[in-house]
């Protein structure tokens, strides 16, 4: 041991005088190489705070911005009418152009202030800013038929995040400028992404004439994941036009949103 | 790399740190905006519609 020692001092400056001569440029490519990678990982940590976090924050803004522009077009009185009556056939509006606003969605499941935008058109474009979009081709609400919507689960306002929460009875509000329509959830069924019949006008009943309306909630399942799609089924119940106020459940928000709360 | 562009950066040291701050911070706002949006087409965390009609 005693004589080891100073062997192996004396080799030390040498072996390292060495390799800095000879293997300079290995050196400063393994450096280069580690520094990379490094920032590769960097890049990828802000990345899944990007999609995670920052997206939703963008797409909150963007929905609120787009609720407070459809609710500028909005008529009616805000106070909820005293007891119930039957306004008879809801009214079917058209459906608008790609992109513009039909509805806002009401949840009280999703919280006390859950309002969200319905936009016609299920592109990325719509889906990654502005939140729930209309399947083109599907019913209006109110028409008999399948008013079918999709919505991110994560990322980009996550608007149906707690999809799976609803509770069957849950209401779910939609208002448009004709007026309130008032679904009752009744289930939820969990398929691959294959299955379009979940869209069909009475939901998996291929050539079923529809008699009731229905409102279809797709969004990704699991949570996080994309392997397969939860649908949210709910039935129309009541229907009341906007010159008569709001549901009484939710015209607090329903003031709110019209900025006269 | 990264001590090899500090120390090629103009002026004294407070610029210098400046200078590579500000450098971050473009790079940042690059990402931000163009690439990561870019990147999250091959996530398939956003998928959430159904069948043809399927978009990412």
């Amino acid at each position: 041991m005693t004589q080891q020692q100073p062997e192996a001092s004396a080799a030390v400056p040498v072996t390292s005088s060495r390799r800095r001569n000879s293997g300079s440029a290995a050196r400063k490519a393994v450096q280069i190489t580690g520094e990379l990678l490094l920032t590769a990982g960097a890049v990828l940590l802000l990345f899944v705070a990007w999609e995670l976090w920052w997206t939703n924050v963008e797409a909150d803004a963007t929905q609120a911005k787009a609720i407070d522009g459809f609710a500028k077009e909005l008529t009616g009185p805000l106070t909820p009418p005293a007891g119930a009556t039957d306004y008879g056939k809801p009214a079917v509006s058209a459906a608008p152009a790609y992109g513009d606003t039909i509805g806002i969605m009401y949840v009280p499941r999703f919280g006390a202030d859950y309002s969200r935008p319905i936009v016609q058109g299920t592109g990325a474009d719509v889906l990654d800013s502005l939140g729930l979009g209309h399947y083109a081709g599907t019913s209006m609400p109110g028409a008999a038929g399948n008013f079918a919507v999709a919505g991110h689960r994560q990322t980009h306002g996550a608007v149906l995040d707690n999809i799976h929460e609803l509770v069957p009875g849950d209401r779910i509000y939609v208002q448009t400028k004709a007026g309130y329509y008032t679904y009752v959830y009744r289930n939820n069924q969990i398929v691959l992404p294959s299955r379009t019949d979940v869209l069909l006008p009475v939901p998996t009943k291929a050539g079923a004439q529809p008699r009731d309306s229905y409102l279809t909630m797709t969004s990704c399942n699991p949570r996080f994941g994309s392997g397969e799609r939860i649908i949210a089924y709910s039935l129309l119940e009541s229907w009341q036009p906007a010159s008569v106020g709001p549901p009484s459940d939710i015209a607090a928000l329903v003031a709110k949103t019209r900025g006269k709360a | 790399m990264y001590g090899w562009i500090f120390r090629h950066l103009p002026g004294p040291l407070w610029s210098r740190i400046l200078t590579s701050a500000a450098l971050i911070a473009g790079i940042l706002v690059l990402m931000v905006q163009f690439f990561f949006p870019w990147m999250s087409q091959f996530t398939t965390l956003t998928n959430s519609t159904i069948g043809s009609v399927q978009q990412p």
